[in-house]
């Protein structure tokens, strides 16, 4: 389904990814894992198009599109969806307008006209209780004056909403305490699907205890430098990063 | 005014060829008594208009044109104007649709105009305005039976001179400001509104005044009384680009409440903004000011300003009644190369008087644009409170946005309150929301909208919508 190779990225003329290779196939759901600045976060902000990342050398393609060659809605429109770390506000615009604005625009590009409002509003409700919501979030300005918990359960809501091919989470579980956390990863595994899959970034094991991935990837200054199974964070959490470097090496 | 002057002056037109007929036609570029003479006589008006005309003339003889303004334009040559033009003749119009500007009927579309109003701001020759005709009768009947006076400017000087000299000119006085003591001299139209002690008015009064101000001229002017305990919500312009051959616009509005009157007035101005360059654009140099002359009172302003290559505008409240209240709600957007230097003045005289400013700005393009702000509190002002929000918001990097707010605080006992934010469309808000699907110009559109919705909500329903619309046209292609 994704499928990058050898990805070098640039910020800022500093290169983050040095030669990244990962392939995620449906129906999985990969973690990826490593210490701070090793260019977890600017992965998933490439592929969703985020502005000021220059890809000097690789490829990212998505059931064979070039990701690459894709407007950033385009990229949405196509089953990729970022789930942010730190979701901005947007004063004076109502959730449940962004909400209804993102489907749309997704029906849209598919071809399929607008859902109505009773339907509409009939598949957010079951979504928010899913989350645990109330039903005044949708009146909120987009996440403004939210919660660090309520910002990530509103983004997990988005992705219930919209169905995307590969959810992207970044950081999904940084601020959250631990009733918070199993509400988000409910959610998220209730998102597993045969013909979805999904990419948690994350700095710590906690999470994968929640939500258990078929794959785990360490990297390490801009490279994948192990891959295993859901033991492999567990491996983590007990040697650190640094265990896990010497041992690459 | 002498009979010999008027017919000098029908002379004169005469050998300069300009006017035929001085039953249907424009004068010549140029302003002196003469000029003012005429058009008092054109209107039908009585001896003591025309007075009041000149007066103002000679005082705008001796001021000088303002120049504290952010604002950059060419000096505007007063003798090359033409203070009098007729309507254009219906063989002189568009005969149908068909022969107007293809662009400017895709824009009346995106802006859900309906089609039996777009062949009217279009100038087409219509007769009347089919069946706005018999809504405006029953309109006329239903204001009647409730006493209220909604009539020209022109009509109320010949049929209620008393109301008109008791009132017109004591919120703006003929030498208020330049293009005030203008206006007061040349004025060729505008509204007149009067609603007596009680009365609540029956509707809001709009959609009649919006087909019937396609020709309200250059230099209009409006008067708005509310007796005690009266109400009326009043609502100018129109959303549609209004294009216009005059270049200068200089209208001046007053409002005057008496004890627990309210007024709202609100307005959506598009004028003509010009080309990409600017030209050909209005300038609009407005004075509208409305006074709390009795106790707890309160006039309150709501306006979304997209239009015109140079915008000047204050719209401002006299807080005199005890407990009155001032409002002042604004959306100003400039595009492309247009400048506006807009805001308010709050002066509170009043005890326990309040006022709110909620002011947004939105620049775009190569535009300009300054929030100037005066909230003076007065001596005898116990108690006076004031909370000003002004926010800007910078499309692109190319535009400017300033903020100019004065304070003159004459009481101790008064509390004032100042929040200004300036910030740039967020690359993070964009990146958001078209990470979710939408595009770039939907998401600009969204944002805005939000940024603007304070205000938004201050309009009348069918109002706000509209606004919401302008926004989106204005603002296209503004991003990328």
């Amino acid at each position: 389904m994704l499928e990058v190779k050898d990805l070098h990225v640039t910020v800022e003329g500093s290169e983050i990814l040095k030669g990244l290779s990962l392939t995620i196939n449906e129906g999985e759901v990969h973690a990826l894992m490593g210490p701070n600045g090793a260019g977890k976060s600017t992965l998933s902000a490439v592929i969703a198009g985020k502005d000021g990342y220059e890809v000097t050398q690789g490829s990212i393609t998505f059931k064979g599109q070039d990701v690459l060659e894709m407007e950033i809605e385009e990229r949405a429109q196509a089953g990729l969806l970022l789930g942010f770390q730190y979701p901005v506000e947007i004063p004076g615009v109502k959730n449940i307008y962004l909400l209804k604005a993102a489907l749309n625009a997704q029906r849209a590009a598919r071809g399929e006209d607008e859902l109505p409002a009773p339907e509409f509003m009939k598949l957010v409700k079951e979504k928010l209780g899913l989350m645990k919501m109330d039903a005044s979030f949708l009146q909120r300005a987009v996440n403004e004056g939210f919660s660090g918990g309520e910002k990530k359960r509103n983004e997990i809501l988005q992705m219930l909403v919209l169905q995307p091919k590969l959810a992207m989470l970044d950081e999904i579980d940084s601020g959250l305490d631990i009733d918070a956390m199993k509400v988000v990863a409910d959610g998220v595994n209730s998102l597993r699907a045969q013909d979805r899959a999904i990419l948690l970034v994350t700095h710590y094991q906690r999470l994968l205890d929640y939500i258990v991935p078929d794959k785990v990837h360490v990297l390490v200054d801009g490279r994948i430098v192990k891959t295993g199974d859901a033991e492999l964070a567990k491996e983590l959490e007990a040697n650190g990063y640094e265990g896990i470097e010497e041992s690459a090496a | 005014m002498a009979t010999e002057e008027m017919e000098q002056l029908v002379r004169r037109d005469y050998k300069e060829g300009f006017v035929t007929d001085i039953e249907s036609d424009t004068l010549p570029p140029g302003l002196d008594e003469n000029t003012i003479a005429f058009i008092s006589k054109k209107k039908g008006e009585p001896e003591w208009m025309l007075e009041w005309r000149l007066e103002a003339f000679h005082k705008w003889q001796e001021m000088k044109e303002p120049s504290w303004a952010h604002l950059n334009y060419p000096p505007i040559d007063y003798q090359s104007i033409s203070y009098f033009s007729a309507p254009k003749r219906p063989e002189d119009r568009p005969q149908s649709l068909d022969e107007v500007d293809p662009k400017l009927l895709e824009t009346y579309e995106k802006l859900g105009i309906p089609l039996h109003e777009r062949a009217a701001l279009a100038g087409v020759a219509v007769d009347a305005v089919f069946d706005s005709v018999s809504v405006a009768t029953t309109f006329k009947k239903q204001l009647a039976e409730a006493g209220v006076i909604f009539c020209s400017i022109s009509e109320a000087i010949r049929d209620y001179p008393e109301l008109v000299k008791q009132y017109l000119g004591t919120v703006v006085p003929q030498n208020d400001n330049y293009f005030a003591a203008l206006n007061s001299a040349v004025f060729t139209d505008g509204s007149f509104v009067f609603v007596p002690e009680g009365v609540t008015c029956p509707m809001e009064l709009s959609t009649y005044f919006r087909i019937n101000a396609a020709n309200t001229g250059q230099f209009e002017r409006t008067l708005i009384i509310c007796e005690s305990r009266a109400q009326v919500s009043y609502l100018e312009g129109c959303t549609a680009p209004m294009r216009d051959e005059n270049q200068l616009h200089a209208a001046v509005v007053e409002l005057v409440a008496l004890d627990d009157a309210y007024i709202k007035y609100s307005t959506v101005q598009n004028w003509y903004p010009g080309d990409e360059d600017g030209k050909g654009g209005i300038y609009n140099f407005v004075t509208k000011r409305g006074e709390c002359r009795g106790a707890r009172s309160r006039i309150s302003w709501t306006q979304v300003e997209t239009g015109s290559a140079i915008t000047w505008k204050y719209p401002s409240c006299v807080l005199r009644g005890k407990d009155s209240i001032g409002e002042f709600y604004s959306v100003a957007v400039t595009n492309g190369r247009q400048q506006a230097d807009t805001g308010t003045k709050m002066i509170h005289i009043g005890e326990g008087t309040r006022s709110y400013i909620v002011a947004k700005g939105i620049s775009a393009g190569k535009s300009d644009q300054s929030y100037r702000g005066l909230v003076k509190i007065g001596p005898r002002a116990k108690g006076a409170r004031n909370f000003t929000q002004c926010d800007s918001l910078l499309i692109g990097d190319k535009s400017g946005a300033h903020t100019f707010p004065y304070q003159e605080i004459g009481n101790s006992t008064a509390k004032i309150e100042h929040e200004a934010t300036t910030s740039k469309i967020g690359e993070d808000q964009l990146f958001y929301c078209q990470s979710r699907g939408i595009t770039e110009e939907d998401a600009v559109s969204m944002i805005v909208n939000g940024f603007c919705k304070d205000v938004f909500q201050e309009l009348p329903m069918e109002f706000a919508v509209e606004a919401e619309a302008l926004l989106n046209v204005t603002l296209e292609g503004a991003v990328g």
